[in-house]
């Protein structure tokens, strides 16, 4: 079973004269618990390719399948959770109604959620936040309680879009660390987008390196994520991740002349 | 970059500002009070008549002579304000949610509710009479309805409007329904607007309720004193009625303020 | 376009709903209203209260006085009270939206004014400075400025300045105040004085911030000419014409609501000047940067 399978994806945005050929000819295939980032410049259609997995946008032509449901059918069951580049918590709710806010939702009992919460709170180390308000909380602190929330109903698929585009670069390099501690502990495939090399290196089992207008897969170049037992600041100076980060900015250069 | 425009229904309450340290506090306290020196200094040295402007000390003579009828019309007057401010809250809130959930009803009561946001409303008051009669309060109290309903509706109707677009995909992600959509999301959203609805809507309860009695009806509040008072030349006493329908309003405008505070505390937004 | 002429159609839509309901009312619900105790809870909706709607408009085009020979129309009164108030708002509003403005400008300019002034400038949006009405009426005929004897309708303008002059003062300076401050140090480095700053950054700037507050000021105004004449006893006005008419309602009610109708399309011909200034200023609207 594949967590996402795309064949032939088109995505155009508008028609005639006008339109925008955001998505072109995409096939790509993410296995169960594999961690793939797609990289590209601004406008290579990375983040309308993740909106149409979470049918946030419809393709033009081509199929989809996330855990071999549509699109639709995988959000309404909730196989997946999504993370943006705002971490959009609710400011009326605490930390703890804000992990919540899914399996309320969907109607979870009030017992059964505060567990679940709970449990991703420590997750994600903020079990002592959990009554606090959102506003309270650093850039960083606010996206881990998103992760949390985009954890609650325990997806396979976990989706991605710059979750840590708006933080400085050393909280960064800490939540890169705790994302690849929480996809090895939930075992959750990720689709992930970013705009830097070197996170999309350190994450990723495969980085999918993209060219804009339209959104084309270029080249897919194989990252340097860590096992169980490997230390990722190891990996942040290994030559192998020097390497990678060479062959990905190479190949985002033959996308973009 | 555009910026948001601060809006109808009232200039808001100028620039926010943290809490006033003790150097914040003594130039418009010290402007106060030179104030009244002065007015009272000029009033009493230019010999300017009472008709004009009576002295303070005088207004405050009186304040204390009428402190009963003083009380007894502000209770009148300000009980037609709660009444009205209440119905007319409940009924702002009320349309500005049916106007979000059906696209007909708001196209419907927008033009209507704008219309009424222009128009002297409390030239309703003798209509009002008219049709309920003259020896109640309720035509009064249906104008300070009226008047509060239009800014509650459209600080309700932009709240409701106003959500982060990563809120509403991420109900949308959530496969929320519509019902979940406003419960979770716009709803609790718009409680802020909501709320600055209901402060600027207070005080201009009380103004209404003032004004509605200019317009004839029973001869019980406030308005009507300082009418009589006015129309007796007792100058002093008319000031003093006014003096007590400015600490009026300052309450109503407090109690909104606290109830925003206490409704709002721990947001950022 | 199609989204204009969608919104023009739903507002008459929801007029004539609103005719159809008063008229709907008055064919359903018992013509002596509805008590409950001593307290009516609904509306009488006899002839004597709630006329029909025809009649009102009706009433328009009949005499003033029933009987009188050479008597004006009731739409020729209600028309030329309604002209009268809405001279005397427009002056009220400009009178008082100057006034505003100067304080404004002072305001911004010598900030200890701003925090001394300011917070009486804002509380007193929110009290009921209109409750002093019937206190400037008194004026009339006992002063003289200058050698001009103070007229009522001089009265009713200064009540109406008074309205129209302090949601403009706040409206302005709030404007003037909201330039980032990147902007008002960028002007600082190429070494603008006040006046420049003030003529090329803040007062492009407080135009959003105005115009809301010119809005409100025109209803405000508006409302004080109303109330002002009724505290004044001036004659020509609406607001003297609603009280003259109520008086008599019970033997003649449409006369009342004719009133009403010239006071609500005075309401609404003042607002819609202020939409006119918004279109005049609107390349700076919202393109504050």
């Amino acid at each position: 079973m594949t967590a996402v399978l795309l064949a032939g994806l088109q995505k155009r945005f508008g028609d005639g004269d006008h339109a925008v050929h955001a998505l072109d000819g995409i096939d790509l295939e993410l296995a169960t618990g594999e961690f793939v980032s797609l990289i590209g410049p601004s406008g290579c259609g990375k983040s309308t390719l993740l909106r149409v997995v979470a049918d946030l946008e419809q393709p033009t032509s081509g199929s989809v399948l996330v855990g071999g449901k549509t699109p639709h059918q995988a959000r309404l069951d909730q196989d997946y959770g999504i993370a943006f580049q705002q971490a959009g918590l609710l400011e009326w709710r605490n930390v703890v109604e804000n992990v919540e806010l899914p399996l309320h939702v969907h109607g979870v009992d009030k017992a059964e959620r505060r567990a679940r919460a709970a449990e991703l709170l420590e997750l994600v180390g903020l079990e002592e936040f959990a009554g606090s308000r959102p506003s309270e909380l650093s850039g960083g602190m606010q996206q881990r309680v998103a992760i949390a929330r985009a954890l609650a109903p325990s997806p396979r698929l976990l989706l991605m879009d710059e979750p840590f585009g708006a933080l400085d670069e050393m909280t960064r390099e800490r939540m890169q660390a705790e994302l690849l501690r929480i996809a090895r502990e939930t075992e959750a495939a990720v689709l992930f987008v970013t705009h830097s090399i070197p996170e999309a290196v350190v994450l990723s089992d495969r980085v999918v390196v993209m060219s804009p207008r339209p959104g084309r897969i270029t080249e897919i170049v194989k990252g340097e994520r860590p096992g169980a037992d490997a230390d990722v600041d190891d990996v942040r100076e290994s030559s192998a991740f020097f390497t990678a980060i060479t062959t990905v900015r190479e190949a985002l250069r033959k996308g973009h002349p | 970059m555009t910026r948001a425009v601060p809006g109808a229904p009232g200039v808001d309450a100028g620039p926010r500002r943290g809490p006033r340290g003790f150097g914040n506090v003594w130039p418009p306290v010290a402007f106060g009070a030179g104030l009244l020196v002065l007015w009272e200094l000029v009033v009493r040295l230019a010999r300017v008549p009472a008709f004009l402007l009576p002295t303070p000390s005088a207004i405050a003579e009186q304040v204390v002579a009428q402190f009963t009828v003083i009380l007894s019309t502000a209770a009148v007057t300000g009980g037609n304000a709660i009444v009205g401010l209440v119905a007319g809250f409940v009924a702002g809130v009320a349309l500005a949610l049916l106007a979000a959930g059906s696209r007909i009803f708001g196209e419907l009561a927008t033009p209507v509710v704008l219309a009424a946001s222009a128009v002297p409303i409390v030239a309703l008051a003798p209509v009002f009479t008219t049709m309920f009669g003259s020896a109640t309060e309720i035509p009064r109290r249906l104008v300070v309805t009226v008047v509060v309903t239009v800014p509650v509706f459209v600080a309700t109707a932009r709240g409701l409007r106003q959500v982060q677009p990563v809120h509403a995909e991420l109900m949308t992600a959530l496969a929320a329904t519509p019902w979940q959509h406003a419960r979770f999301v716009r709803l609790p959203g718009a409680v802020p607007y909501i709320m600055t609805g209901l402060r600027l809507a207070a005080p201009a309860s009380v103004i209404a309720s003032i004004v509605a009695e200019y317009f004839g009806g029973l001869q019980n509040g406030l308005g009507s004193r300082i009418t009589a008072a006015a129309a007796s030349t007792a100058y002093a006493r008319a000031w003093a009625f006014v003096a007590a329908s400015i600490a009026l309003g300052l309450l109503f405008h407090l109690a909104g303020l606290l109830v925003e505070r206490l409704v709002t505390r721990g947001r950022t937004a | 376009m199609v989204g204009r002429a969608r919104t023009v159609g739903a507002a008459v839509v929801a007029f004539a709903l609103l005719v159809v309901l008063w008229e709907l009312a008055k064919l359903v619900l018992p013509g002596d209203g509805v008590l409950v105790g001593d307290t009516r809870i609904l509306p009488r909706t006899d002839d004597s209260a709630m006329p029909h709607v025809w009649t009102v408009l009706g009433r328009l085009a009949e005499p003033e006085v029933a009987g009188a020979a050479d008597a004006r129309t009731v739409g020729a009164a209600v028309a030329s009270g309604a002209l009268f108030s809405l001279a005397l708002a427009l002056g009220g509003l400009v009178l008082g939206g100057v006034l505003g403005m100067v304080l404004a400008l002072a305001m911004q300019r010598f900030a200890l004014l701003e925090r001394a002034a300011l917070p009486y400038v804002v509380a007193s949006q929110t009290v009921p400075l209109i409750a002093i009405a019937p206190l400037v009426v008194g004026w009339g005929g006992k002063i003289a400025i200058m050698g001009w004897a103070w007229q009522p309708w001089a009265s009713v303008m200064v009540i109406s300045s008074y309205l129209a002059f302090f949601p403009i003062a706040v409206g302005m300076l709030r404007g003037l105040n909201a330039p980032a401050k990147a902007d008002v140090e960028l002007f600082r480095t190429l070494a603008a004085g006040w006046w420049t700053t003030l003529l090329r950054l803040r007062l492009p700037s407080s135009v959003p911030f105005l115009l809301p507050a010119v809005r409100l000021a025109a209803a405000a105004a508006v409302v004080g000419a109303i109330v002002a004449e009724i505290s004044t006893g001036t004659r020509g006005g609406i607001g003297r014409l609603i009280i003259e008419y109520a008086r008599s309602a019970t033997g003649d009610p449409s006369r009342l609501y004719t009133a009403i109708l010239g006071a609500a399309v005075l309401g609404l011909v003042a607002a819609g000047a202020v939409g006119l200034l918004d279109l005049g200023l609107r390349r700076y609207r919202g393109s504050v940067r």
